[in-house]
Protein backbone atom coordinates (compact mmCIF):
# COMPACT_ATOMS: atom_id res chain seq x y z
CA UNK A 1 0.00 0.00 0.00
CA UNK A 2 2.68 2.46 1.06
CA UNK A 3 4.83 1.50 -1.88
CA UNK A 4 1.86 1.83 -4.20
CA UNK A 5 1.21 5.35 -2.95
CA UNK A 6 4.78 6.50 -3.52
CA UNK A 7 4.89 4.98 -7.01
CA UNK A 8 1.36 6.26 -7.65
CA UNK A 9 2.31 9.83 -6.87
CA UNK A 10 5.14 9.67 -9.37
CA UNK A 11 3.04 8.10 -12.12
CA UNK A 12 -0.01 10.32 -11.66
CA UNK A 13 1.99 13.54 -11.58
CA UNK A 14 4.02 12.53 -14.62
CA UNK A 15 0.86 11.69 -16.53
CA UNK A 16 -0.76 14.97 -15.61
CA UNK A 17 2.24 17.06 -16.59
CA UNK A 18 2.64 15.43 -20.01
CA UNK A 19 1.08 18.34 -21.96
CA UNK A 20 3.56 20.76 -20.51
CA UNK A 21 6.52 18.38 -20.84
CA UNK A 22 5.70 17.77 -24.49
CA UNK A 23 5.12 21.41 -25.29
CA UNK A 24 8.13 22.96 -23.58
CA UNK A 25 10.58 20.12 -23.08
CA UNK A 26 13.72 21.17 -21.29
CA UNK A 27 13.28 24.84 -22.08
CA UNK A 28 10.67 24.88 -19.32
CA UNK A 29 13.54 24.76 -16.86
CA UNK A 30 15.85 27.11 -18.75
CA UNK A 31 13.67 30.12 -19.44
CA UNK A 32 12.77 32.69 -16.89
CA UNK A 33 9.60 34.29 -18.16
CA UNK A 34 6.49 33.20 -16.30
CA UNK A 35 3.49 34.76 -17.95
CA UNK A 36 0.42 32.52 -17.72
CA UNK A 37 -1.76 35.00 -19.58
CA UNK A 38 0.49 34.91 -22.61
CA UNK A 39 0.98 31.17 -22.22
CA UNK A 40 4.69 31.47 -21.52
CA UNK A 41 5.97 29.20 -18.81
CA UNK A 42 9.60 29.26 -17.66
CA UNK A 43 10.31 27.76 -14.29
CA UNK A 44 13.85 28.96 -13.73
CA UNK A 45 12.89 31.71 -11.24
CA UNK A 46 11.19 29.14 -9.00
CA UNK A 47 14.18 26.81 -9.04
CA UNK A 48 16.41 29.73 -8.20
CA UNK A 49 14.17 30.95 -5.41
CA UNK A 50 13.77 27.49 -3.92
CA UNK A 51 17.49 26.71 -3.93
CA UNK A 52 18.53 30.17 -2.76
CA UNK A 53 16.11 30.25 0.17
CA UNK A 54 16.88 26.67 1.24
CA UNK A 55 20.66 27.04 1.07
CA UNK A 56 20.49 30.31 2.95
CA UNK A 57 18.25 28.73 5.57
CA UNK A 58 20.69 25.86 6.01
CA UNK A 59 23.62 28.25 6.37
CA UNK A 60 21.79 29.86 9.27
CA UNK A 61 20.30 26.70 10.73
CA UNK A 62 23.16 24.19 10.60
CA UNK A 63 25.54 25.79 13.14
CA UNK A 64 22.69 26.55 15.52
CA UNK A 65 21.16 23.08 15.18
CA UNK A 66 24.53 21.38 15.73
CA UNK A 67 25.16 23.59 18.74
CA UNK A 68 21.83 22.53 20.19
CA UNK A 69 22.51 18.86 19.49
CA UNK A 70 25.93 19.03 21.14
CA UNK A 71 24.59 20.96 24.08
CA UNK A 72 21.75 18.55 24.72
CA UNK A 73 23.70 15.34 24.19
CA UNK A 74 27.11 16.25 25.60
CA UNK A 75 27.08 19.31 27.77
CA UNK A 76 23.84 19.95 29.58
CA UNK A 77 22.97 18.58 33.01
CA UNK A 78 20.78 15.49 32.86
CA UNK A 79 17.84 17.21 34.52
CA UNK A 80 17.68 19.77 31.72
CA UNK A 81 17.89 17.25 28.91
CA UNK A 82 14.27 16.07 28.67
CA UNK A 83 12.71 19.54 28.90
CA UNK A 84 15.08 20.86 26.22
CA UNK A 85 14.27 17.96 23.93
CA UNK A 86 10.58 18.64 24.45
CA UNK A 87 10.95 22.34 23.72
CA UNK A 88 12.94 21.86 20.52
CA UNK A 89 10.37 19.32 19.38
CA UNK A 90 7.66 21.85 20.06
CA UNK A 91 9.40 24.11 17.57
CA UNK A 92 8.78 21.39 14.98
CA UNK A 93 5.18 20.83 16.04
CA UNK A 94 3.92 24.37 15.44
CA UNK A 95 1.91 24.36 12.20
CA UNK A 96 3.57 26.09 9.29
CA UNK A 97 0.56 28.36 8.79
CA UNK A 98 1.15 29.75 12.29
CA UNK A 99 4.78 30.49 11.39
CA UNK A 100 3.49 32.17 8.27
CA UNK A 101 1.05 34.34 10.20
CA UNK A 102 3.76 35.30 12.66
CA UNK A 103 6.07 35.92 9.71
CA UNK A 104 3.69 38.37 8.04
CA UNK A 105 2.84 40.42 11.09
CA UNK A 106 5.99 40.23 13.24
CA UNK A 107 9.04 39.04 11.31
CA UNK A 108 8.47 40.95 8.07
CA UNK A 109 8.06 44.36 9.77
CA UNK A 110 11.16 43.61 11.83
CA UNK A 111 13.15 42.71 8.72
CA UNK A 112 11.82 45.83 7.00
CA UNK A 113 13.06 48.12 9.75
CA UNK A 114 16.39 46.30 9.70
CA UNK A 115 16.58 46.88 5.94
CA UNK A 116 15.80 50.59 6.18
CA UNK A 117 18.31 51.06 8.96
CA UNK A 118 21.22 49.84 6.82
CA UNK A 119 23.60 52.61 5.79
CA UNK A 120 23.39 53.77 2.18
CA UNK A 121 26.75 52.49 1.02
CA UNK A 122 25.84 48.96 2.19
CA UNK A 123 22.52 49.21 0.40
CA UNK A 124 24.40 49.73 -2.86
CA UNK A 125 25.81 46.19 -2.74
CA UNK A 126 23.93 43.78 -5.02
CA UNK A 127 23.24 41.54 -2.01
CA UNK A 128 21.17 44.26 -0.37
CA UNK A 129 19.76 46.11 -3.37
CA UNK A 130 16.15 46.87 -4.02
CA UNK A 131 13.42 48.56 -2.03
CA UNK A 132 13.20 47.57 1.64
CA UNK A 133 9.89 45.74 1.55
CA UNK A 134 10.51 43.27 4.31
CA UNK A 135 8.75 40.65 2.21
CA UNK A 136 11.49 38.78 0.43
CA UNK A 137 14.35 36.34 0.48
CA UNK A 138 15.74 37.27 3.89
CA UNK A 139 12.43 36.80 5.70
CA UNK A 140 11.85 33.50 3.91
CA UNK A 141 15.29 32.18 4.78
CA UNK A 142 14.93 33.19 8.42
CA UNK A 143 11.58 31.50 8.81
CA UNK A 144 12.82 28.39 7.01
CA UNK A 145 15.84 28.28 9.30
CA UNK A 146 13.60 28.36 12.37
CA UNK A 147 11.54 25.54 10.92
CA UNK A 148 14.39 23.17 9.99
CA UNK A 149 16.49 23.65 13.15
CA UNK A 150 14.50 21.09 15.16
CA UNK A 151 14.82 18.46 12.40
CA UNK A 152 18.57 18.81 12.01
CA UNK A 153 19.21 18.98 15.73
CA UNK A 154 17.09 15.98 16.68
CA UNK A 155 18.71 13.71 14.09
CA UNK A 156 22.22 14.97 14.89
CA UNK A 157 21.47 14.24 18.51
CA UNK A 158 20.55 10.65 17.66
CA UNK A 159 23.69 10.31 15.59
CA UNK A 160 25.88 11.71 18.37
CA UNK A 161 24.27 9.31 20.78
CA UNK A 162 25.49 6.42 18.64
CA UNK A 163 29.13 7.50 18.86
CA UNK A 164 30.77 4.98 21.22
CA UNK A 165 31.75 6.52 24.58
CA UNK A 166 35.22 5.06 24.10
CA UNK A 167 35.84 7.70 21.42
CA UNK A 168 35.30 10.54 23.85
CA UNK A 169 36.98 8.83 26.77
CA UNK A 170 39.99 8.13 24.61
CA UNK A 171 40.19 11.79 23.64
CA UNK A 172 39.90 12.93 27.25
CA UNK A 173 42.51 10.38 28.30
CA UNK A 174 44.90 11.95 25.81
CA UNK A 175 44.39 15.27 27.58
CA UNK A 176 41.91 16.79 25.14
CA UNK A 177 39.79 19.73 26.18
CA UNK A 178 36.03 19.44 26.01
CA UNK A 179 35.95 21.08 22.60
CA UNK A 180 38.59 18.75 21.22
CA UNK A 181 36.81 15.65 22.52
CA UNK A 182 33.50 16.78 21.04
CA UNK A 183 35.23 17.67 17.81
CA UNK A 184 36.49 14.09 17.67
CA UNK A 185 32.95 12.80 18.29
CA UNK A 186 31.54 15.10 15.61
CA UNK A 187 34.19 13.95 13.18
CA UNK A 188 33.35 10.35 13.96
CA UNK A 189 29.67 11.08 13.33
CA UNK A 190 30.24 13.15 10.19
CA UNK A 191 28.32 10.95 7.72
CA UNK A 192 25.27 10.93 9.94
CA UNK A 193 25.45 14.66 10.48
CA UNK A 194 25.71 15.33 6.76
CA UNK A 195 22.64 13.11 6.39
CA UNK A 196 20.82 15.16 9.02
CA UNK A 197 21.64 18.42 7.25
CA UNK A 198 20.46 16.98 3.94
CA UNK A 199 17.21 15.89 5.52
CA UNK A 200 16.78 19.47 6.69
CA UNK A 201 17.49 20.60 3.13
CA UNK A 202 14.71 18.34 1.85
CA UNK A 203 12.32 19.86 4.37
CA UNK A 204 13.29 23.38 3.43
CA UNK A 205 12.83 22.73 -0.30
CA UNK A 206 9.26 21.55 0.14
CA UNK A 207 8.08 23.94 2.83
CA UNK A 208 5.12 25.78 1.45
CA UNK A 209 2.82 27.91 3.53
CA UNK A 210 5.20 29.92 5.69
CA UNK A 211 7.44 30.69 2.73
CA UNK A 212 4.54 31.63 0.48
CA UNK A 213 3.39 34.14 3.05
CA UNK A 214 6.69 35.98 3.48
CA UNK A 215 8.78 35.63 0.31
CA UNK A 216 6.83 38.20 -1.72
CA UNK A 217 5.89 35.90 -4.61
CA UNK A 218 7.59 37.60 -7.52
CA UNK A 219 9.01 35.40 -10.28
CA UNK A 220 12.20 37.44 -10.86
CA UNK A 221 15.68 36.04 -10.42
CA UNK A 222 17.71 38.25 -8.12
CA UNK A 223 20.75 37.82 -5.91
CA UNK A 224 19.45 40.39 -3.44
CA UNK A 225 18.36 39.26 -0.01
CA UNK A 226 15.75 41.98 0.03
CA UNK A 227 14.11 41.21 -3.30
CA UNK A 228 10.75 39.47 -3.30
CA UNK A 229 11.11 36.12 -5.05
CA UNK A 230 9.19 32.89 -5.52
CA UNK A 231 9.64 29.19 -4.79
CA UNK A 232 8.38 26.06 -6.52
CA UNK A 233 6.10 25.08 -3.65
CA UNK A 234 4.79 28.62 -3.30
CA UNK A 235 3.83 29.01 -6.95
CA UNK A 236 1.87 25.78 -6.87
CA UNK A 237 0.08 26.80 -3.67
CA UNK A 238 -0.76 30.26 -4.95
CA UNK A 239 -1.74 29.72 -8.53
CA UNK A 240 -3.07 26.19 -8.76
CA UNK A 241 -6.62 26.86 -7.62
CA UNK A 242 -6.85 29.75 -10.08
CA UNK A 243 -5.17 28.10 -13.04
CA UNK A 244 -7.83 28.09 -15.70
CA UNK A 245 -6.45 26.39 -18.80
CA UNK A 246 -4.99 22.91 -19.04
CA UNK A 247 -1.52 23.96 -20.08
CA UNK A 248 -1.21 26.24 -17.05
CA UNK A 249 -2.37 23.42 -14.75
CA UNK A 250 -0.01 20.95 -16.30
CA UNK A 251 2.92 23.37 -16.00
CA UNK A 252 2.22 23.71 -12.28
CA UNK A 253 1.93 19.94 -11.90
CA UNK A 254 5.29 19.59 -13.64
CA UNK A 255 6.83 21.92 -11.06
CA UNK A 256 5.31 19.72 -8.36
CA UNK A 257 6.66 16.61 -10.06
CA UNK A 258 10.19 17.96 -10.12
CA UNK A 259 9.88 19.01 -6.49
CA UNK A 260 8.78 15.46 -5.72
CA UNK A 261 11.73 13.94 -7.54
CA UNK A 262 14.27 16.30 -5.96
CA UNK A 263 13.03 15.68 -2.42
CA UNK A 264 12.89 11.94 -3.15
CA UNK A 265 16.54 11.89 -4.17
CA UNK A 266 17.69 14.07 -1.28
CA UNK A 267 15.72 12.09 1.29
CA UNK A 268 16.96 8.74 0.00
CA UNK A 269 20.55 9.93 0.02
CA UNK A 270 20.32 11.29 3.53
CA UNK A 271 18.64 8.12 4.85
CA UNK A 272 21.39 6.14 3.22
CA UNK A 273 24.05 8.21 4.97
CA UNK A 274 22.32 7.93 8.35
CA UNK A 275 21.79 4.20 7.89
CA UNK A 276 25.36 3.54 6.84
CA UNK A 277 26.46 5.40 9.95
CA UNK A 278 24.16 3.27 12.10
CA UNK A 279 25.37 0.06 10.42
CA UNK A 280 29.11 0.60 10.85
CA UNK A 281 28.21 1.52 14.38
CA UNK A 282 26.54 -1.80 15.05
CA UNK A 283 29.50 -3.69 13.64
CA UNK A 284 32.05 -1.82 15.73
CA UNK A 285 30.03 -2.13 18.90
CA UNK A 286 28.75 -5.68 18.65
CA UNK A 287 30.62 -7.65 16.00
CA UNK A 288 29.04 -10.96 16.99
CA UNK A 289 25.45 -9.81 16.85
CA UNK A 290 25.96 -7.90 13.66
CA UNK A 291 27.24 -11.01 12.02
CA UNK A 292 24.35 -13.08 13.28
CA UNK A 293 21.76 -10.74 11.74
CA UNK A 294 23.52 -10.78 8.36
CA UNK B 1 50.91 36.10 26.39
CA UNK B 2 48.50 33.17 26.34
CA UNK B 3 50.08 29.76 26.67
CA UNK B 4 49.04 27.09 24.15
CA UNK B 5 47.16 25.24 26.89
CA UNK B 6 45.40 28.42 27.90
CA UNK B 7 44.44 28.99 24.31
CA UNK B 8 43.00 25.52 23.99
CA UNK B 9 41.03 25.98 27.17
CA UNK B 10 39.77 29.32 25.92
CA UNK B 11 38.61 27.81 22.62
CA UNK B 12 36.90 25.06 24.55
CA UNK B 13 35.02 27.49 26.78
CA UNK B 14 34.04 29.58 23.77
CA UNK B 15 32.67 26.45 22.13
CA UNK B 16 30.62 25.53 25.19
CA UNK B 17 29.31 29.08 25.29
CA UNK B 18 28.42 28.88 21.60
CA UNK B 19 26.41 25.70 22.12
CA UNK B 20 24.50 27.14 25.05
CA UNK B 21 23.97 30.28 23.00
CA UNK B 22 22.56 28.20 20.13
CA UNK B 23 19.94 26.75 22.45
CA UNK B 24 18.95 30.20 23.66
CA UNK B 25 18.89 31.48 20.07
CA UNK B 26 16.47 28.72 19.07
CA UNK B 27 14.28 29.41 22.07
CA UNK B 28 13.84 33.05 21.09
CA UNK B 29 11.68 32.43 18.00
CA UNK B 30 9.67 29.80 19.88
CA UNK B 31 9.01 32.23 22.71
CA UNK B 32 8.19 35.03 20.26
CA UNK B 33 5.80 32.92 18.22
CA UNK B 34 4.00 31.67 21.31
CA UNK B 35 3.92 35.14 22.84
CA UNK B 36 2.35 36.77 19.79
CA UNK B 37 -0.08 33.95 19.10
CA UNK B 38 -1.29 33.96 22.68
CA UNK B 39 -1.39 37.70 23.25
CA UNK B 40 -2.95 38.53 19.87
CA UNK B 41 -5.16 35.49 19.87
CA UNK B 42 -6.65 35.96 23.32
CA UNK B 43 -7.77 39.45 22.46
CA UNK B 44 -9.86 38.20 19.56
CA UNK B 45 -10.95 34.86 20.90
CA UNK B 46 -14.48 34.80 22.26
CA UNK B 47 -17.45 32.52 22.33
CA UNK B 48 -18.67 33.86 18.99
CA UNK B 49 -15.50 32.55 17.39
CA UNK B 50 -16.63 29.02 18.10
CA UNK B 51 -20.34 29.41 17.51
CA UNK B 52 -20.76 31.99 14.74
CA UNK B 53 -20.22 31.90 11.02
CA UNK B 54 -17.91 34.23 9.13
CA UNK B 55 -19.57 37.57 8.47
CA UNK B 56 -19.65 39.24 5.04
CA UNK B 57 -16.66 41.44 4.24
CA UNK B 58 -16.86 44.78 6.04
CA UNK B 59 -18.96 43.58 8.93
CA UNK B 60 -17.05 42.92 12.10
CA UNK B 61 -17.59 40.04 14.48
CA UNK B 62 -18.44 36.54 13.44
CA UNK B 63 -16.48 33.39 13.97
CA UNK B 64 -15.17 30.25 12.42
CA UNK B 65 -17.75 27.68 13.45
CA UNK B 66 -17.79 26.21 9.97
CA UNK B 67 -14.00 25.99 9.83
CA UNK B 68 -13.79 24.24 13.20
CA UNK B 69 -16.34 21.65 12.14
CA UNK B 70 -14.48 21.35 8.84
CA UNK B 71 -11.15 20.68 10.50
CA UNK B 72 -12.73 18.06 12.74
CA UNK B 73 -14.37 16.36 9.78
CA UNK B 74 -11.25 16.41 7.64
CA UNK B 75 -9.14 14.99 10.45
CA UNK B 76 -11.77 12.33 11.07
CA UNK B 77 -11.80 11.34 7.40
CA UNK B 78 -8.02 11.24 7.31
CA UNK B 79 -7.93 9.12 10.44
CA UNK B 80 -10.53 6.70 9.11
CA UNK B 81 -8.34 6.16 6.08
CA UNK B 82 -4.89 6.24 7.64
CA UNK B 83 -5.30 4.45 10.97
CA UNK B 84 -6.15 0.99 9.58
CA UNK B 85 -3.64 1.18 6.73
CA UNK B 86 -0.94 2.66 8.93
CA UNK B 87 -1.32 0.14 11.72
CA UNK B 88 -1.40 -2.83 9.36
CA UNK B 89 1.74 -1.56 7.58
CA UNK B 90 3.38 -1.07 10.96
CA UNK B 91 2.52 -4.61 12.03
CA UNK B 92 3.92 -5.92 8.78
CA UNK B 93 7.18 -4.01 9.16
CA UNK B 94 7.74 -5.23 12.70
CA UNK B 95 6.60 -8.82 12.14
CA UNK B 96 8.67 -9.29 9.03
CA UNK B 97 11.52 -7.05 10.14
CA UNK B 98 14.70 -8.04 8.38
CA UNK B 99 13.06 -9.18 5.17
CA UNK B 100 13.80 -7.31 2.02
CA UNK B 101 10.18 -6.39 1.40
CA UNK B 102 9.72 -4.98 4.90
CA UNK B 103 12.79 -2.83 4.34
CA UNK B 104 11.22 -1.62 1.11
CA UNK B 105 7.97 -0.75 2.91
CA UNK B 106 9.94 1.11 5.57
CA UNK B 107 11.82 2.99 2.89
CA UNK B 108 8.53 3.91 1.19
CA UNK B 109 7.13 5.15 4.50
CA UNK B 110 10.16 7.34 5.14
CA UNK B 111 10.05 8.64 1.60
CA UNK B 112 6.35 9.44 1.81
CA UNK B 113 7.01 11.20 5.09
CA UNK B 114 9.51 13.46 3.36
CA UNK B 115 7.33 14.31 0.35
CA UNK B 116 6.37 17.99 0.56
CA UNK B 117 2.77 18.42 1.61
CA UNK B 118 2.02 20.56 -1.42
CA UNK B 119 2.96 17.64 -3.68
CA UNK B 120 0.56 15.40 -1.76
CA UNK B 121 -2.06 18.05 -2.41
CA UNK B 122 -1.35 17.93 -6.16
CA UNK B 123 -1.62 14.15 -6.12
CA UNK B 124 -4.96 14.27 -4.28
CA UNK B 125 -6.17 16.91 -6.71
CA UNK B 126 -5.44 14.75 -9.72
CA UNK B 127 -6.86 11.59 -8.13
CA UNK B 128 -9.82 12.87 -6.15
CA UNK B 129 -10.82 16.26 -7.56
CA UNK B 130 -10.17 16.17 -11.29
CA UNK B 131 -12.34 13.09 -12.06
CA UNK B 132 -15.34 14.61 -10.24
CA UNK B 133 -14.68 18.16 -11.36
CA UNK B 134 -15.36 19.39 -7.86
CA UNK B 135 -13.43 20.28 -4.74
CA UNK B 136 -14.68 18.16 -1.88
CA UNK B 137 -14.21 17.34 1.78
CA UNK B 138 -13.50 13.79 0.71
CA UNK B 139 -10.53 14.89 -1.41
CA UNK B 140 -9.17 16.93 1.51
CA UNK B 141 -9.51 14.01 3.87
CA UNK B 142 -7.78 11.79 1.32
CA UNK B 143 -4.82 14.17 1.07
CA UNK B 144 -4.46 14.40 4.84
CA UNK B 145 -4.87 10.64 5.16
CA UNK B 146 -1.94 10.03 2.83
CA UNK B 147 0.20 12.32 4.96
CA UNK B 148 -0.85 10.46 8.07
CA UNK B 149 -0.20 6.87 6.94
CA UNK B 150 3.60 6.90 7.18
CA UNK B 151 3.57 8.60 10.59
CA UNK B 152 1.24 5.98 12.05
CA UNK B 153 3.02 3.11 10.33
CA UNK B 154 6.41 4.09 11.73
CA UNK B 155 5.07 4.72 15.25
CA UNK B 156 3.28 1.36 15.28
CA UNK B 157 6.39 -0.41 14.08
CA UNK B 158 8.64 1.16 16.68
CA UNK B 159 6.23 0.45 19.52
CA UNK B 160 5.66 -3.15 18.47
CA UNK B 161 9.40 -3.73 18.40
CA UNK B 162 9.56 -2.51 21.99
CA UNK B 163 7.25 -5.27 23.18
CA UNK B 164 9.46 -7.90 24.84
CA UNK B 165 10.05 -10.93 22.63
CA UNK B 166 9.25 -13.23 25.55
CA UNK B 167 5.58 -12.19 25.40
CA UNK B 168 5.28 -13.23 21.79
CA UNK B 169 7.21 -16.43 22.43
CA UNK B 170 4.97 -17.22 25.39
CA UNK B 171 1.88 -16.92 23.22
CA UNK B 172 3.41 -19.05 20.50
CA UNK B 173 4.47 -21.66 23.06
CA UNK B 174 0.85 -21.89 24.22
CA UNK B 175 -0.05 -22.92 20.71
CA UNK B 176 -1.29 -19.60 19.39
CA UNK B 177 -0.97 -19.00 15.67
CA UNK B 178 1.21 -16.13 14.59
CA UNK B 179 -1.80 -13.91 13.83
CA UNK B 180 -3.34 -14.74 17.16
CA UNK B 181 -0.09 -13.94 18.99
CA UNK B 182 0.15 -10.58 17.24
CA UNK B 183 -3.46 -9.50 17.67
CA UNK B 184 -4.19 -10.81 21.16
CA UNK B 185 -0.83 -10.39 22.86
CA UNK B 186 1.67 -8.15 21.12
CA UNK B 187 -0.70 -5.48 19.78
CA UNK B 188 -2.61 -4.97 23.05
CA UNK B 189 0.69 -4.56 24.88
CA UNK B 190 1.69 -1.78 22.51
CA UNK B 191 -1.77 -0.26 22.18
CA UNK B 192 -1.48 2.65 24.63
CA UNK B 193 1.61 3.84 22.83
CA UNK B 194 -0.01 3.45 19.43
CA UNK B 195 -3.01 5.49 20.57
CA UNK B 196 -0.62 8.23 21.67
CA UNK B 197 1.04 8.12 18.26
CA UNK B 198 -2.32 8.40 16.52
CA UNK B 199 -3.29 11.42 18.62
CA UNK B 200 -0.01 13.12 17.75
CA UNK B 201 -0.47 12.34 14.07
CA UNK B 202 -4.00 13.78 14.16
CA UNK B 203 -2.70 16.94 15.81
CA UNK B 204 -0.04 17.27 13.18
CA UNK B 205 -2.33 16.93 10.19
CA UNK B 206 -4.94 19.21 11.73
CA UNK B 207 -2.31 21.93 11.30
CA UNK B 208 -1.70 21.22 7.60
CA UNK B 209 -2.71 23.81 5.04
CA UNK B 210 -0.94 23.14 1.79
CA UNK B 211 -2.68 19.86 0.90
CA UNK B 212 -6.09 21.43 1.47
CA UNK B 213 -5.92 24.58 -0.64
CA UNK B 214 -6.95 22.83 -3.81
CA UNK B 215 -8.60 19.67 -2.49
CA UNK B 216 -11.03 20.65 0.27
CA UNK B 217 -10.72 24.25 -0.93
CA UNK B 218 -12.75 26.56 1.30
CA UNK B 219 -16.39 27.22 1.94
CA UNK B 220 -17.95 30.35 3.39
CA UNK B 221 -20.99 28.42 4.46
CA UNK B 222 -21.65 25.72 6.95
CA UNK B 223 -21.31 22.34 5.33
CA UNK B 224 -21.01 18.77 6.48
CA UNK B 225 -21.39 17.28 3.04
CA UNK B 226 -18.54 15.06 1.93
CA UNK B 227 -18.99 16.03 -1.70
CA UNK B 228 -18.93 19.77 -1.19
CA UNK B 229 -15.91 21.99 -0.60
CA UNK B 230 -15.37 22.43 3.11
CA UNK B 231 -13.70 25.07 5.22
CA UNK B 232 -10.87 24.34 7.62
CA UNK B 233 -9.16 26.34 10.33
CA UNK B 234 -5.83 26.40 8.55
CA UNK B 235 -7.10 27.49 5.14
CA UNK B 236 -9.32 30.06 6.83
CA UNK B 237 -6.34 31.47 8.74
CA UNK B 238 -4.41 31.62 5.46
CA UNK B 239 -7.21 33.47 3.69
CA UNK B 240 -7.65 35.90 6.56
CA UNK B 241 -3.94 36.49 7.12
CA UNK B 242 -3.28 37.37 3.49
CA UNK B 243 -6.41 39.49 3.23
CA UNK B 244 -6.44 43.26 3.61
CA UNK B 245 -8.86 43.74 6.50
CA UNK B 246 -7.95 44.47 10.10
CA UNK B 247 -10.83 42.37 11.36
CA UNK B 248 -9.69 39.39 9.30
CA UNK B 249 -6.21 39.60 10.82
CA UNK B 250 -7.75 39.55 14.27
CA UNK B 251 -9.65 36.40 13.40
CA UNK B 252 -6.54 34.84 11.89
CA UNK B 253 -4.68 35.24 15.19
CA UNK B 254 -7.58 33.68 17.04
CA UNK B 255 -7.52 30.75 14.62
CA UNK B 256 -3.78 30.37 15.10
CA UNK B 257 -4.26 30.31 18.85
CA UNK B 258 -6.78 27.49 18.55
CA UNK B 259 -4.41 25.53 16.28
CA UNK B 260 -1.43 25.99 18.57
CA UNK B 261 -3.51 25.02 21.60
CA UNK B 262 -4.55 21.79 19.89
CA UNK B 263 -0.94 20.95 19.11
CA UNK B 264 0.33 21.93 22.56
CA UNK B 265 -2.33 19.99 24.43
CA UNK B 266 -1.81 16.89 22.31
CA UNK B 267 1.97 16.97 22.71
CA UNK B 268 1.72 17.45 26.45
CA UNK B 269 -0.78 14.61 26.79
CA UNK B 270 1.38 12.38 24.63
CA UNK B 271 4.43 13.20 26.70
CA UNK B 272 2.65 12.39 29.95
CA UNK B 273 1.34 9.14 28.48
CA UNK B 274 4.76 8.05 27.23
CA UNK B 275 6.25 8.80 30.60
CA UNK B 276 3.67 6.64 32.32
CA UNK B 277 4.29 3.90 29.82
CA UNK B 278 8.01 4.03 30.37
CA UNK B 279 7.51 3.76 34.10
CA UNK B 280 5.19 0.80 33.60
CA UNK B 281 7.75 -0.94 31.41
CA UNK B 282 10.49 -0.22 33.90
CA UNK B 283 8.45 -1.79 36.66
CA UNK B 284 7.25 -4.73 34.60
Amino acid sequence: MLIAIVVGIGVVLTHQSMPSIQKFGLSFWRTEIWDPVAGEFGALPFIWGTLYSSVLALLIATPIALGIAVFISELCPAALRQPLVFVTELLAAIPSIVYGLWGIFVLVPAVRSLETSLPDNVRKLPLFSGPPLGLGMLSAALILAIMVIPFISSISREVLKSVPPAQREGAYALGATRFEAIRAALFYARTGIIGAVMLGFGRALGETMAVTMVIGNNPKISASLFAPQYTMAAVVANEFAEAADDLYLSALVEIGLVLFIITLIINSLSRLLIWSMARTEAIVAEPVEAEATV
Amino acid sequence: MITPTGRRKLISSLFVAFCAGAVLLALIPLALVLFFVISQGIRSLNLAFFTHMPTPVGESGGGMANAIVGTLMLSGLAGAMAIPIGIVSGIYMSEYAGTRFAALVRFAADTLNGVPSIVIGLFAYVVAVLPFKQFSALAGGFALGIMMIPIIARTTEELLLLVPGTMREGALALGATRARAVFSVVLPAALPGIVTGVVLALARIAGETAPLIFTAFNNRFFSTSLREPISSLTVQVYTYATGPYEDWHRQAWAGALVLVSIVLICSLLARLATRRLERMHARG
